[in-house]
């Protein structure tokens, strides 16, 4: 069975670990090691600084191993803390395959691991658990809020891909036509790639206004990341039309700039992509340490819709200087 | 000087992006409609000129430098720089036309460090280039933080998304900047001087030509076209995104510069050509957008279609068009 399956079947049982299920415990004195990939990405930056967060909130001290896209630097990080003999493991693994040894090596130390935000093709036993979204998930939250907003009215949905053949751009799409698929009067017209940028998804956005008769054929657009978004509501500005009235803007991510557009009127929802992945992680290592639960294999962290009834201003505050 | 029209008329890139344009009209029919809305143009062969604009500035500045037979493989990051560099300084409270100055500044500056490495110290042109080519998107990204930076500077987003006598200002600043620099190279022997060091420095040194002071030039050009494209990029978006902004556009460039009938070989080149071929690239890229295609068909339908658009011009095709025109001229 691969992760991916896996993880499909483990969302079901995922709400049941939201976080909020925890009383946030007390992990003083307990030294973590935690390998990140890098900084590739604002959401990624946002990670790290919230994982720094949630440590400190805890009381845990935190060894920060930045590995720079390069999956020989996490293995020598990981070497790095077990040789240190911390108490437990964060690992963002940056590719799948290649872990068997050194995750051997951490389980002989008698150290737990938990991968964040990406899955690993190695053995179920080497590791504690896996915590991770689901983006078929965030795909069906943002097509099931489309239905509702348009309450069986006919709806013409155009739709901003990401990178062809990226594993968000499948699933997102997967997601957002199961969420749509009891909805018969919500038809996709139109998709093509905006490759999750800004520039990209301003330019497609474009080309779909001129193709369904200057933008009244489109009753909303869905954007497989919020930056598309962004990009395709100074398209439709352009265009003459009112974004979040005359054509409803729905995307996922929840990065700071999008909550901006949804305070002006100019974006109707996002579902977040939690930088929260440390919370979880956290709170079933406490659990772990304190009677022995062994938590769940695969935890998936909550996609939550956002709206404008959920304070955009005040979640643009609370993200800006998360690093996204 | 009839001939001359005729002639230009039916090179093989004019053909080339009358066909691209005609099967745009066949696959969307409404391409060709032009409305006036808000006062400015609107219509899909507005955006053909506005979102070629910035690959049209890339290829008039990498025209002269694959005339001297050299490539400029940094241009899509030095866009990045320059727009990270307009970006964060309008944010840090500059007024914007001392911002664009500065951009623009630190595009020429890169070009001519471009420049120093081929000129002076010999590096070929793609090592060169390449340095910065991975360094300055790592520069940009530093400039900025890692972050998008937004702005609302009115200039800045004049100058990517304004429009002067309802066309799109990027698309004004293309025209201008390729009008000016046709100018200067073919009004004066400057773009005689150029071809001679591509085809041999050697031998255009002895003959007299300070070909390091022309390599700085071609160069420094090209770092400042970039910068110019770098500022429109980001006032387009209201934000420099360094991971993303100019990326993998300096091989649209190459390709339209090539389109536009340049030898990579050096020594032959057109500037108008090239803005053509940057043209072309974008009606098919538009296109391919309007016609409902499934995203993956998108990079298949471009390689196909850039295929046939290099057959048109290759020597094979082109013997055969200008024979025939010469023949009819000859009967007169």
């Amino acid at each position: 069975m691969s992760i991916i399956t896996k993880l499909a079947i483990a969302a079901g049982l995922a709400t049941a670990l939201s976080t909020a299920a925890f009383a946030q415990a007390d992990l003083s004195g307990k030294v973590i090691g935690f390998s990140q990939i890098g900084s590739e990405s604002g959401w990624r930056a946002a990670e790290t600084s919230v994982t720094r967060s949630e440590a400190e909130a805890r009381g845990v001290d935190l060894k920060f191993a930045d590995a720079q896209q390069k999956q020989e630097n996490q293995i020598k990080a990981i070497r790095g803390f077990i040789a240190q003999g911390v108490d437990a493991i964060l690992v963002a693994p940056v590719v799948a395959t290649g872990w068997d040894d050194v995750l051997t090596e951490a389980k002989e130390a008698e150290i737990p691991v938990v991968l964040l935000d990406r899955g690993v093709d190695a053995p179920e036993d080497l590791y504690l658990t896996s915590i991770a979204s689901d983006q078929v998930l965030e795909g069906r939250v943002a097509g099931e809020w489309l239905v509702d907003a348009v309450a069986g009215e006919d709806c013409n949905v155009v739709e901003l891909q990401g990178t062809v053949g990226s594993s968000p751009a499948i699933n997102r799409k997967q997601g957002f036509e199961e969420g749509i698929a009891s909805a018969s009067n919500i038809k996709i017209t139109q998709s093509q790639t905006g490759d999750f940028t800004r520039a990209k998804g301003k330019e497609v956005m474009e080309a779909f206004l001129k193709s369904s008769n200057g933008g009244a054929d489109i009753c909303a657009v869905y954007a497989h990341n919020d930056d598309m978004a962004v990009g395709a509501i100074q398209a439709i500005k352009d265009a003459g039309l009112k974004p979040g009235t005359d054509i409803k803007v729905v995307s996922i991510d929840a990065v700071p700039d999008i909550f901006t557009a949804i305070a002006a009127g100019e974006a109707n929802a996002t579902v977040e992509l939690t930088p929260n992945m440390a919370g979880p992680a956290f709170d079933a290592l406490a659990a772990y340490w304190a009677d022995g639960t062994e938590p769940e294999k695969f935890i998936i962290t909550e996609s939550k819709l956002y709206t404008a009834e959920n304070d955009p201003q005040g979640e643009y505050e609370r993200r800006k200087g998360l690093g996204y | 000087m009839m001939r001359r029209v005729v002639s230009t008329l039916a090179s093989p890139q004019l053909l080339a992006l009358a066909g691209v344009l005609l099967i745009n009209w066949f696959l969307f029919p409404p391409f060709f409609r032009i409305t006036w809305q808000d006062g400015r143009l609107f219509g899909s062969l507005i955006d053909v000129l506005n979102r070629g604009a910035p690959v049209a500035i890339l290829a008039i500045g990498m025209a002269g430098v694959i005339a001297t037979k050299g490539v400029d493989l940094s241009v899509g990051a030095i866009m990045a720089v320059a727009g990270a560099v307009a970006a964060t300084m309008v944010v840090a409270g500059y007024p914007a036309p001392v911002a664009v100055i500065a951009a623009l500044a630190v595009g020429l500056v890169c070009g001519l460090w471009n420049g120093f490495l081929v000129a002076v110290l010999d590096i070929q042109p793609i090592i060169a280039t390449l340095v910065l080519m991975v360094a300055g998107r790592g520069i940009a990204q530093l400039i900025t933080e890692g972050f998008i930076v937004t702005f609302t500077d009115p200039l800045l987003i004049f100058i990517g998304t304004g429009s002067f006598l309802g066309l799109p200002m990027a698309a004004v600043i293309a025209l201008v900047l390729m009008i000016v620099v046709t100018m200067i190279i073919r009004r004066t022997a400057l773009g005689l001087f150029i071809e001679a060091v591509g085809v041999n420095r050697a031998a255009a040194s002895l003959a007299g030509i300070r070909s390091r002071m022309l390599l700085f030039l071609v160069y420094g050009l090209s770092g400042f076209c970039a910068a110019v494209a770098g500022i429109i990029v980001a006032g387009d978006i209201r934000g420099a995104d360094a991971n993303n902004a100019g990326l993998w556009l300096e091989l649209d460039a190459i390709l339209a510069v090539v389109i536009g009938g340049t030898s990579l070989l050096g020594g032959r080149f057109s500037v108008p050509l090239a803005v053509v071929g940057a043209i072309i690239i974008q009606a098919m890229n538009t296109g391919i957008l309007v016609s409902g295609f499934p995203p993956e068909f998108n990079l298949i339908v471009k390689a196909g279609l850039i295929f046939i658009v290099l057959i048109i011009q290759s020597p094979l095709a082109t013997r055969l068009v200008p024979v025939r025109l010469t023949k009819a001229e000859a009967r007169k």
